[in-house]
């Protein structure tokens, strides 16, 4: 499309202010299942003068493609998924209320007490919770359940939302020294990932950048842009769950981690929706000791990244996942180390720069 | 009126203030009344006293007004690999913990989220239904070394929920109970400066009511008024809460009525309100009404009491919403009623 691509940046991609503050814009933008508008308006300002072509699919993916100049390439599809998990209204009950669902995966006890953001106006509105004073021992003994629940924009709500408005938590990111702190960084780190990969493409692939839609609901954006791609290999990048806290009984260890932060970057061998390709396991891990850069394994364990998909396209591609250690994942308030990310960031970079045909003989 | 009540409110929510550390609070509403009162000491437990006087012959009657300003939180108890155990300052339901973001007082302020631990560390009988205080963490983001250099046990967890405009002129924030009464004590002493009025007019923002009602044991004891006015704010209606003991939000004040307050009192504020056309629900409190009421009537040899109550949405959670002009009616009822208290005001509340 573009035939005037700026030409890419040939140093290894960071982790400095400017991708601070794009990660900013990147979570505290709405992008729930299914409407990811806000966030694909940022991908698409971002890559457009680094690509060879742009587009948006069928179902909203952002389908960008980078073409390398050597003459030995390997096509390599990344994926990031752009959604997150959040809510839709299902009911305007008048004077402010609205009832509403979850879409995604999210622990109801994560609900109470919050303060959100509804539709493209970024309304606020709070799911408030039944005043302590009121409930008897029996009632705080058990979760309140989604439908006891609603979001509550004020007495004269009902003008500012619409039953189908999606919504979200309303947390700001913010740096936490080491940390950041932010809804939704799982998944904008990869696509801010993917974003930096697309500047710092090296010339010895075909970076095939898929920014994919409801990955939080079903993998579907990864299917079709895989399908579309047909690309020779595939990689998913991600967020996982880092389960690193202290057990409640000090004897017990805690071996069911998952990922833990401070440790770098989660290469995946095994989850609930996919084996991962050897050959790529191996090419991660030597690249992470060649290149000195802290790696962990995630924990073997369900769950599941856009690989599900993305390995059992066409007649099959060829796929592993690799993402960045994140605590309190779908809930109001996620966690991440600045170092997690940065040596995400440069594992795959280095890993991409590497890359030879001669991965898949 | 100069007052920007709106501002005022906002400048409270996001000021920290946990019983029997109120400092940070105590200062805000300290410059907000300064500019509107005689005088203004600071109790020995740090309920902030401010003197209106009167245009009475001396010595003059006194009204006290008691607004308790201290915000329900957390305390750190332990410290584990950088996480952070805490206990509750007041009554706070864990239920809506998870994922909060507070503020950490160390020996620096630190942002921080409450976390609740995945399932598997945590009790078998926990399961997934509501984890208990004990075992829920508070994540500051920072590596266990440093956390052991800022933070020990002891220090204060407020809710960092910033306050949040919503629609229809109401307000969302931590700590609205009672920073909305403060408020209104504030609108009220505005009103007064262009009114006269024979009494003397004590406003206090109480210290410790979340814990006992302390503070309301000791400021009355040393002001020692003809009779009080206690501002808090009461339950309103919204999802799960419907019975008798809520009452509409933003559709008028509510006015108790029960043990605590002194029934000739109740029904000379209640004139005035009629009078005025302020709309008010009459609220029924037949033990306790759980506010300053209740230790001010038996401070010294008993002072006569009255409630007025803003209504709120989700009481103790960081997201209680109120309607700024229900702030506005309690804080014009009292000043009217402060306005056209006769001298001899006393001797006119009988026993029928």
């Amino acid at each position: 499309m573009s035939s005037q691509k700026q030409p890419s940046i040939t140093t290894p991609p960071e982790v400095g202010s400017a991708q601070v503050e794009l990660l900013t814009r990147l979570c505290n933008a709405m992008a729930v299942s299914g409407d990811e508008q806000e966030v694909r308006q940022i991908v698409l300002e971002e890559i457009q003068p680094y690509c060879d072509q742009v587009e948006v699919d069928g179902l909203g993916n952002v389908l960008a493609t980078r073409l390398g100049s050597q003459a030995q390439k390997v096509r390599v599809m990344i994926a990031a998924h752009m959604d997150e998990v959040g809510f839709m209204l299902t009911n305007d009950e008048g004077e402010g209320l609205f009832s509403f669902e979850t879409v995604g995966g999210i622990d109801p006890r994560q609900l109470v007490g919050k303060a959100v953001i509804v539709g493209r106006e970024h309304t606020p509105a709070v799911i408030g919770a039944k005043p302590i004073h009121l409930t008897t021992p029996e009632e705080r003994k058990r979760v309140p359940k989604v439908e006891e629940l609603r979001i509550d924009f004020g007495l004269e709500g009902s003008s500012k939302a619409k039953v189908g408005d999606r919504a979200t938590f309303a947390t700001q990111l913010e740096v936490l020294g080491p940390s950041i702190r932010a809804k939704a960084l799982d998944n904008r780190l990869g696509v801010i990932n993917l974003i930096e990969l697309l500047r710092h493409a090296p010339d010895n692939i075909d970076l095939l950048a898929a920014f994919t839609v409801q990955e939080e609901v079903g993998l579907r954006g990864a299917r079709v842009a895989a399908y579309r791609f047909d690309p020779q290999i595939g990689m998913a990048i991600d967020a996982t769950p880092a389960h690193d806290l202290p057990a409640y009984d000090a004897d017990v260890e805690n071996t069911r981690y998952n990922t833990k932060l401070d440790h770098g970057p989660a290469i995946y061998l095994m989850d609930g929706a996919t084996i991962s390709d050897r050959r790529l396991a191996e090419w991660l891990i030597q690249t992470a000791e060649a290149e000195n850069i802290p790696w962990q394994i995630r924990q073997p364990n369900p769950g599941g990244t856009d690989a599900g998909a993305i390995h059992r396209t066409r007649a099959g591609v060829p796929s592993i996942s690799v993402s960045v250690p994140v605590r309190y994942a779908h809930s109001a308030a996620s966690l991440i180390r600045q170092e997690d990310w940065a040596h995400t960031l440069k594992l795959v970079y280095h890993a991409l720069t590497r890359l030879t045909p001669e991965i898949l003989s | 009126m100069t007052l920007d009540l709106l501002s005022h409110l906002k400048q409270m929510l996001s000021a920290p203030g946990l019983s029997a550390y109120e400092d940070p609070i105590r200062e805000i509403v300290a410059e907000a009344w300064r500019p509107l009162t005689d005088e203004l000491s600071v109790s020995r437990l740090g309920s902030l006293h401010a003197l209106k006087r009167g245009d009475g012959a001396e010595p003059r009657p006194k009204v006290l007004l008691s607004a308790h300003m201290d915000a329900i939180g957390l305390m750190v108890t332990a410290i584990t690999d950088g996480f952070l155990h805490v206990t509750q300052v007041g009554g706070v339901d864990a239920r809506i913990l998870p994922g909060q973001l507070v503020t950490v007082h160390g020996r620096k302020d630190l942002p921080g989220t409450v976390v609740m631990p995945p399932e598997f560390l945590l009790p078998s009988e926990v399961e997934k239904g509501p984890v208990p205080l004990q075992y829920l963490l508070v994540d500051i983001g920072l590596h266990p070394t440093e956390v052991e250099e800022l933070v020990r046990v002891g220090d204060v967890v407020s809710f960092a929920q910033p306050p949040l405009e919503l629609t229809g002129g109401t307000v969302a924030g931590h700590t609205l109970d009672n920073r909305a009464s403060v408020a209104a004590v504030t609108f009220c002493l505005e009103v007064l400066q262009r009114r006269k009025h024979a009494w003397d007019v004590w406003a206090v923002a109480s210290v410790q009511e979340e814990i006992g009602l302390t503070g309301a044991f000791t400021s009355p004891f040393a002001i020692q008024p003809d009779f009080a006015i206690a501002l808090d704010v009461t339950f309103a209606k919204g999802p799960g809460s419907t019975d008798w003991r809520t009452v509409p939000l933003g559709k008028g004040i509510a006015l108790a009525w029960g043990p605590n307050i002194h029934p000739a009192l109740f029904n000379a504020l209640t004139k005035i309100a009629d009078e005025l056309d302020i709309p008010y629900s009459r609220e029924a409190t037949p033990g306790m009404t759980g506010t300053d009421t209740a230790a001010i009537q038996m401070v010294k040899a008993g002072i006569p009491c009255v409630l007025v109550s803003t209504p709120l949405r989700y009481m103790h959670t960081p997201v209680e919403v109120v309607a700024v002009k229900d702030i506005q009616r309690a804080g014009r009822l009292i000043a009217e009623f402060i306005s056209a208290l006769p001298v001899d005001f006393m001797q006119t509340l009988e026993w029928k």
